[in-house]
Formats: C-alpha cells, structure tokens, sequence
C-alpha cells in the first residue's frame, strides 16, 4: 500500500498535476461534490423523500439570505417544501451514477467490440465498424430518446418508474460506445502487429487471451482520457433527457429533473428553485471535463 | 522418408499476400488482384542440433520463412513437418504439444516483449500457458534460473523491460524462448538491432545454451559476418527463392551461384583494402513483378537467353550443397576460391 503511495506520488502525472492550480481546483470541486453526493444521506439537511417531514408551508421559501428566508432552508425551498439544497445532494447522487455506470457500460461495450474489431480484422472489422458510423450519423440524444421511447412502451409506465434509472443508463451508454470502439480498434491496429502478440502468438496462447490480457493493458491510456470527458457528457445527457421529462421520474430526481421542475417557476420569480441545480450542473460537469483535459495533455507523450 | 536425424522440414514452401487494394477501387480503375509472392516453392530440412542460416537481402521473404515455420503465417502451398508431424495436418492438440517444442526470438528487443508486463511475468508465460507448471513458488524458481543463464539476475524479474538495454531485453526474450524447454529456436534477425559489440555477447550466448541443451536453430539474418560465426549450414535466398545451400565452409570458400558470390564480395574485409570488388550491382526486382525465367537474371553477369526463359532447377550435389543456376549447371561460370 505504502509503495503503491510511493509510485503515485512519484510519478510524472502527480508532477504535472501538482504544477496546474486549476485542475487542483477542478479536483478538489468534484471531490467535494462526489462526497456530497455519496454521504448525501449523512451530510443532508434533510431527506426530501420523507414525505412526513416536508410541511407544504414551506413551499417556496427563498434562499436564507435573503429577507423571507429562513435559517433551515439554507438554498430555500421547492414548491413541495423540499430544501433546495437537500435535494440538490440526492440529485447529484443520481446523476452520478447514471453518468458514471453509463460511461462504465459503454466503455465495456466499446472496448469489447474494438478489440474484436481491431484483432481479428476482416469482415468482422467492417460490420462492427458499418454499424458505428450508422451510430455516430444519429446525435447521442435522439438514440437515448428512442431507446427510452421504445422502453416505455415495452414495459408499460407503472413498471418504467422503478427501472427508469437502469434504462436510461442503458440509453446514454449505448448512444457512447463508439467513440470508445474506434480509439480501441485504432490502437488495437497498431499494437497486434507488434512482436510481443505475435510471439504470444508462437506460444499459443489463444486470441481472446492475447487480446486481454497482452493488448488491452496497452491501449488503454487514451480510453481513461475519453471516459473521464465522457462522465461529463454523460451527466448532461442524463439531464437534458430528465429535463425533457423522459429521464428519471421526479420521486427520485436527478439533477436535470430539479431544473425541469425549477424552470416552470423560473418567471413567477422563484429563480433559486432552478438556477441552484443549475450551478450544481456546470461546476460538477465543468470541473470533471478540466480534469479530462488536463489528462489527456498529461498523458500525450507528445505535449511533454 | 522420415529420417531420425531430420528435426524441422520444409517442403515446396510458397506464402502470397494479397496486396490489392480495396475492391470498389479495383472495380472502378479496372485493375486485377495484385498478389505478392514473398515465398515462392522453398525447401530444405534442418538436422537435429545445428543452425541453419537463410541470408538474403531485404524483402527476400526470410523472415516470411521463419513466420511460416513459427506458424504466424499459413503457408499458401506445402507443407512443413515438425520431427515428423505435418503442422498443417496435426490436430489442435497436437499442435498445442508441438509448440512446446519450438520458440521465437524476434528482431526488436524493444517491441518483442510487452511493456505493461513484468518481466517475471514476461518469462513465465510460456510455462503458465502450456501448464507446464502452476505452482507460483515453483515457476519464481525456474524464472530465476532462467534469468541466472542468459546472464541477468533473479532480481530483474519485477521490473519493467523499458528499465532494459536492448541487448538485455534480448537476453529477456531468450530466457522466455527457453522456459518450455523447447528443442528448436527460430531466431529472426536476434542481432540486428544490436550493437556491435553487444551483438556478439548475444550470439556467444546462444552458441553456449545450443551447446547445453542441444538446442536447434533457424537463424534468419542479413549479416554474413554473423551467419559466419554462428551457422553449421547456410541457405541464400533472392526474391522468394532459395538459389543455393550449403555447408558454411563450402558456401564461403566456393560459393556457387552469381549471387552468392556476389554477397560475399560485399563483406568488408582487411585484406580487400584497395582492390578492386565485384559490388552488388543493380537493385532487387519488385516482387509484384519478378522477372521471368531465373530471378536473377537482370543482374546476373553470366545470364544468357536460357535463364532469361527458363526457370533454373535445383542442383543437389554429392555433399548435399544445393545450387539453382543454369551457368553452375553448364559451367559457365569460373569457380572462385575465396581469398
């Protein structure tokens, strides 16, 4: 453990990382958020699934700065008395995890299917290919929009409240495994011509083999720079499908539900109920995308 | 036919590759499949225990040989027998116990052995995927044997190969050619990327494990000073054929065949300081085009008309030398001694 400590603190990445204040910030940012997030049920004000502690009197209180608000309800409160900031922690929550187990799905996906692609060539290549380009001529949001639309009717609305969180994170990971899929393949290309496969290949080990445990170490650098930008992307699709109402129901909202469900008081002039969730989005989402980039710089042999 | 003493044979051996483009762009300029042959009908045995040596310029397809051999590549015609077994033929069990018996060592040290790798892990494969053994205490041992005699310590195996020099990455690639024990080594060019001095190192320590564990090689390489020191037999290759094969007395003391002279002319040597030298002359014909008749015709200072149409045959000579020339058939040309 202590050495595993070492060779972090050791590394070239820790140096790069250490010499970029703002991408100190952006960690810091998203660290704080991922522990809201986590500890949410700890560290909340209140539980604003608890339908016993919310008083409809409170609804619409505005933030504890201003002249109407009060001390409780630090960000005030929405339209069904629930802290504003409560909900904003178990929002986060879900975005997370749709962003997070989406990016992990479609990396499993993408990776797969660009090894294969990449490894065994041939007409396998050009089908598995065929069908990305198909993907990648449709926009994200309209593939999550019908993969959601069709799950909707298949399961009927009273069943899709309780796996609405599962669909959509199969939507948004099945719009994004291609981007994954080509890096691989591209890398795959390279490395499978290298002498190490084909000397794994005089000892007879066999093609999966190879392609897990021989190149899938050595492609996967520009796939770690892709899926943290992705977890960001991710985490906006999650929103914008939420905030078409298709996303998670608003029993258990997600950060873009609680914009959508903001935004129809937005001109009666109770602007905290969306610009909060609001905020929450862009520092979370902005943060995690100057990680990213400051990765791929890092890890770009070129740029060092 | 089966001779005891026979360890690896190759028959009529040919590899093509489809070099055409893409079809739509075939279809639409109205070109015909373009088809390299980079081997083109070779044959020759190895007996159990000596180095056979092909040499040849570059894209003669030695290295297609050794690929072929080692299995990375299917032959498009013949055939190759393993101590008796055809590859092509052998079951996939079979196979599986045939590749036990024989190991590559490639070119580029810094591209043969996988970066992410340990190098414990590195030289263990072998043994764990053959199962030969699975006892983790038992395979750290012969790792560190193993390491002992190439000539590093047990103590390189938990680092990384980038932690190497490249002649001590090509110890590491040996000492995981040697871990399933195997009877035949097929080495592609192990020196080239080396320095000078580093590439003798190497080439003594192969001599030295040949000689303890009685080991076989197909040693693939361009450098005739090299192939010198190290082989029993040398084969000469041009253009996807093999034009003459012989002892590596024989084949330096009297080289047959135009070509090989000509090869032989080329070695930078002492006593030639001054004189005058048969170089090399012309260049390697595109092997999407080889010229008709014998290969070498177009560079060949005795070429006449017969070997502009006709293909020359192998000559097997009394030794068991080999030579494919119309001239060396019809003495055409002036028998050579070396200096």
């Amino acid at each position: 453990m202590n050495d595993t400590l070492k060779r972090i603190f050791d590394s070239d990445l820790w140096y790069s990382f250490k010499r970029h204040p703002l991408v100190i910030v952006a960690a810091i940012l998203s660290l704080i958020c991922i522990l809201g997030a986590v500890f949410a049920p700890i560290l909340a004000p209140h539980n604003p699934f608890d339908l016993k502690t919310l008083n409809l009197l409170d609804a619409f209180t505005p933030p504890a700065w201003t002249a109407a608000g009060k001390g409780q309800f630090f960000l005030g409160t929405d339209d069904q008395g629930r802290d504003v900031l409560s909900t904003i922690m178990y929002g986060s929550r879900v975005s997370l995890t749709v962003g997070i187990c989406a990016v992990a799905l479609s990396m499993v996906i993408g990776i797969t299917l660009g090894l294969i692609s990449g490894y065994v060539g041939g007409a396998l290549d050009s089908f598995i290919m065929r069908v990305a380009d198909v993907q990648l001529s449709f926009p994200a949001i309209l593939i999550a929009l019908l993969i959601d639309g069709v799950a909707r009717v298949v399961i009927g609305k009273d069943g899709h409240d309780e796996v609405a969180v599962y669909v959509l994170i199969f939507a948004i990971a099945a719009s994004g495994w291609v981007q994954y899929a080509r890096t691989v393949r591209g890398s795959t290309l390279v490395e499978r011509n290298k002498e190490y496969v084909q000397a794994a290949r005089v000892i007879g080990r066999k093609p999966l083999a190879i392609m897990f445990s021989h190149v899938l170490p050595n492609v996967m650098g520009p796939v770690f720079v892709l899926a943290t930008l992705h977890v960001g992307a991710a985490i906006i699709t999650e929103a914008t499908l939420s905030f078409l109402g298709v996303g998670v129901p608003p029993t258990q909202p997600s950060l873009g539900t609680l914009i959508r469900i903001g935004n129809d008081f937005l001109f009666s002039g109770e602007w905290w109920i969306t610009v909060f969730p609001g905020i929450m989005l862009v520092i979370l989402v902005l943060s995690i995308n100057i990680i990213g980039d400051w990765l791929r710089d890092a890890l770009n042999p070129k740029l060092r | 036919m089966k001779n005891s003493n026979v360890l690896l044979e190759v028959r009529d051996v040919a590899r093509e590759f489809d070099v055409s483009k893409p079809w739509l762009n075939r279809v639409i300029e109205g070109q015909p499949k373009s088809i390299l042959k980079a081997v083109d009908g070779v044959s020759f045995t190895i007996n159990r225990g000596e180095t056979l040596s092909l040499v040849g310029e570059s894209g003669c397809g030695k290295s297609t040989i050794a690929r072929v051999v080692c299995g990375l590549y299917a032959p498009s015609r013949g055939s190759v027998v393993f101590d008796g077994v055809d590859m092509a033929k052998a079951s996939v069990n079979e196979q599986q116990q045939l590749r036990k018996r024989f190991q590559m060592i490639f070119q580029d040290p810094y591209a043969s052995l996988n970066p992410r790798w340990r190098v414990g892990k590195i030289i263990a494969e072998p043994l764990i995927s053959h199962g030969i053994m699975t006892d983790k205490v038992e395979i750290k041992k012969r790792v560190d044997q193993l390491l002992t005699q190439v000539g590093l310590s047990p103590l390189d195996q938990e680092k990384f190969p980038h932690e190497f020099s490249g002649g001590q990455r090509q110890r590491i690639s040996i000492a995981r050619a040697l871990s399933s024990n195997p009877e035949f080594l097929v080495c592609d060019e192990p020196t080239s990327a080396l320095d000078v001095s580093v590439q003798a190192q190497i080439l003594n320590l192969m001599k030295d494990l040949q000689r303890e564990f009685g080991l076989t090689y197909l040693f693939i390489s361009h450098n005739l000073a090299v192939v010198s020191h190290i082989s029993t037999r040398v084969g000469v290759m041009y253009l996807g054929r093999l034009v003459e094969m012989a002892d590596t007395k024989t084949i330096f003391n009297r080289p047959l065949h135009p070509y090989t002279q000509m090869l032989l002319s080329a070695i930078p040597d002492l006593k030639m300081t001054g004189k005058q030298r048969t170089p090399v002359a012309g260049e390697v014909p595109n092997p999407l085009n080889p010229p008709s008749g014998c290969t070498f015709h177009p560079r060949c200072p005795y070429a006449n008309d017969r070997c502009k149409s006709e293909a020359p045959k192998m000559i097997v000579a009394d030794d068991g030398s080999m030579v494919s020339c119309h001239a060396v058939e019809e003495k055409r040309i002036p028998i050579r001694l070396a200096a």
